[in-house]
């Protein structure tokens, strides 16, 4: 397969994603107005820093007049997942050069991770040339988050109050289309052990919301992980006993 | 708020966001990964993306809300039956958003 049809198959997987990422943009740079920030400040956030929900989080901080330190530190808290992703993506990089795994680096975000990795599971893409459906993804992704800010920015001088029509409820949905696929049966997966995941970090999620920080996301996100792969594991050992 | 201060701000948060990243892929060709950590990594997305999501959703104002008339919990409860019913994830994404904007009008 030729390199840009690789990179137009990154595109249509995060096609969806990318429609619902908008609104959330949007939000985003209108927020930023309503509160009295520069539109400068706005669009230099989303396109150097480029995370979706820790600029939010950042945002609330720097409106509460919080120091620098916890606004870093919890701006480091909240990303810590994509730490998960790089360690899961590492046998794909791995034989890259620098320069591509820099750029794979900078671009990964929940929404293009959770595009294209599938697409290795399905061999629709191998460890030799999944780098460039990776860059479609992310270029994509960046163009719609900057152009979505900019029009955020625009649209919140000239209708305040955008800010409280509830445009988050799209990351809501857009993150549940992305849970939705691990929950229904492939021959490739048992599904039972992401349900449980699902189930523990969610009821985590909600018993540690209280923690400062945003603490309790990076807890009820482990304990999903952890039960979940001790629900795999339990499956497993069951599977060999019987075939035993 | 000082131009320095904001743009301090920008550049810690960028050094932490690509940190985390990127600290992985750095010596990405000497890394080894241990089986049982390549198991746990294929319940990452489901599991941070819930606890993401689920406290917007049950606690849109900061206390649990299982109500008819948390629009919330309406429009996401919506989204996730479409789609566990059909693999489109624009649908999914379309269905949830008329819904929660619907029951948002109505309530």
């Amino acid at each position: 397969m030729k390199n840009h049809e690789l990179m137009k198959k990154g595109m249509v997987a995060s096609l969806p994603m990318i429609v619902g990422g908008i609104p959330f943009g949007i939000l985003f740079g209108s927020l930023a107005m309503s509160n009295g920030l520069s539109p400068w400040f706005a669009i230099a956030m989303s396109s150097i820093v480029f995370a979706g929900s820790a600029q939010f989080v950042a945002l609330g901080l720097i409106l509460m007049d919080a120091p620098l330190w916890v606004i870093i530190s919890t701006t480091f808290i909240v990303n810590l997942r994509h730490i998960l992703y790089a360690a899961d993506l590492i046998k794909f990089v791995k034989h890259l050069p620098m320069k591509w795994r820099l750029i794979i680096g900078f671009g990964l975000v929940d929404e293009s991770y959770a595009a294209v990795r599938p697409l290795y599971g399905t061999n629709q893409i191998s460890t030799e040339n999944g780098h460039y459906a990776f860059l479609g993804s992310f270029l994509s992704f960046y163009l719609m988050w900057q152009a979505a800010t900019i029009l955020g920015v625009v649209a919140g001088e000239l209708i305040p109050g955008m800010s409280q029509w509830g445009l988050e409820f799209a990351m809501v949905a857009t993150f549940i289309g992305i849970i939705t696929p691990y929950l229904q049966k492939t021959h490739l997966k048992s599904v039972a052990p992401y349900w449980v995941a699902l189930i523990s970090a969610s009821v985590a999620s909600l018993v540690l919301n209280g923690l400062p920080n945003n603490l309790g996301l990076l807890f009820a996100a482990l304990v999903g992980v952890l039960m979940g792969y001790l629900a795999s594991s339990l499956k497993a050992n069951q599977l060999v006993s019987e075939e035993g | 708020m000082s131009t320095t201060y904001l743009m301090l701000i920008i550049l810690g948060m960028f050094v932490v966001t690509f940190g985390v990243r990127f600290c992985l892929f750095a010596k990405a060709n000497r890394v080894v990964m241990p089986g049982w950590i390549e198991g746990a990594l294929g319940f990452v997305p489901i599991s941070v993306l819930s606890a993401i999501i689920v406290p917007m959703v049950f606690m849109p104002n900061g206390e649990l809300d299982i109500n008819l008339s948390n629009p919330w919990l309406i429009g996401a409860g919506a989204a996730f039956f479409v789609g566990l019913l059909k693999q489109n994830q624009l649908l999914t994404i379309l269905v949830g958003v008329a819904v929660f904007y619907l029951s948002k009008l109505l309530v």
